[in-house]
């Protein structure tokens, strides 16, 4: 009864906070909706006893992910107004792909249903049972290749973003480090010999 | 008693709300990118909750190769998206019609 109230206050302000983030005319404000929403199932998947993937989520995606979103929306002045212009020429076609989607869905979730009426209900995990733990015995030994791909991954991504914006700007001073370190004394110092003068 | 249609039900609302979204803000780039992050948390969802009620933790590992993939792109495509406001000085998806596509 305790879960069956959670869940459903959890999941009314994560659909509430999802409306939020598509109708938000500030793309501020859409940022903050979807932190909420990420929080939000962050506590669902805890309901479902996934906590290393709730932790993660909330570590990873509100505080990386979100965050870098926040700044680039604050860094980008966008016109608020002019973004939502032209929303009514493309909106039969949405509602068309709505309506679709919707009913491909509650078939497969709701009339044919899979057999997923089999799979039945949720048997509590014993209190000794450890997510992260089962999660890393998987991942480290089944699927340790795919993890090192993820790594990969994440390089790869690490050099596609600093070269995507790094700009050389013209007329910028910066030292040359390379240059400095690799300067000899004969570059800088001339010795000249010169007879003393006398004292004026 | 919750069972696993109501976590399917909640995570396929996610989803139209975001296919939603994105008919609604198609003009703005960076809410495009915002639906797409609502669109893998409810995929995300499935993946979760079937991995629960099968007793089967592939289904998590999976969400957590998900996060690593949402969060390069996440940052490539901000990145992309810095560079296009450089360049152009907006982000309406009207104005990126330098290729005539």
């Amino acid at each position: 009864m305790f879960i069956q109230i959670l869940f459903y206050v959890f999941a009314t302000v994560l659909v509430g906070a999802a409306i939020g983030v598509i109708t938000a005319r500030n793309p501020v404000h859409a940022v903050m909706y979807l932190v909420l929403a990420f929080f939000n199932s962050a506590v669902l998947w805890l309901l479902l006893e996934a906590e290393f993937l709730a932790i993660v989520l909330v570590l990873v995606y509100v505080g990386a992910v979100m965050v870098l979103f926040l700044f680039v929306v604050m860094m980008l002045d966008v016109n608020v107004e002019s973004v939502k212009s032209g929303f009514t020429r493309y909106a039969p076609l949405g509602v068309v792909v709505l309506v679709i989607i919707a009913v491909e869905l509650a078939q497969v979730i709701w009339v044919r249903h899979m057999g997923l009426r089999g799979i039945g209900e949720l048997t509590p995990l014993p209190a000794d049972y450890n997510n992260t733990r089962e999660l890393g015995l998987l991942l480290y030994t089944e699927y340790f290749y795919a993890f090192e791909l993820a790594a990969v991954i994440l390089l790869v991504a690490i050099v596609a973003a600093i070269s995507l914006t790094m700009r050389r700007r013209p007329g910028l001073k910066v030292q040359n480090i390379a240059q400095q370190v690799a300067v000899r004394r004969e570059d800088r110092v001339k010795l000249v010999k010169m007879d003393s003068e006398e004292r004026q | 008693m919750i069972g696993l249609p109501h976590y399917l039900t909640l995570s396929a609302i996610l989803f139209l709300l975001a296919v939603a979204g994105i008919f609604i803000n198609r003009r703005n780039v960076i809410l495009l990118l915002m639906c797409i992050e609502l669109m893998l948390l409810a995929v995300n969802f499935n993946f979760v909750a079937f991995s629960r009620f099968l007793n089967n933790l592939d289904g998590q590992i999976f969400v957590f190769f998900i996060l690593t993939v949402a969060a390069a792109e996440a940052a490539i495509g901000l990145a992309i998206l810095v560079v296009l406001f450089r360049s152009k000085r907006s982000i309406d998806v009207d104005d990126l019609n330098s290729m005539k596509g």
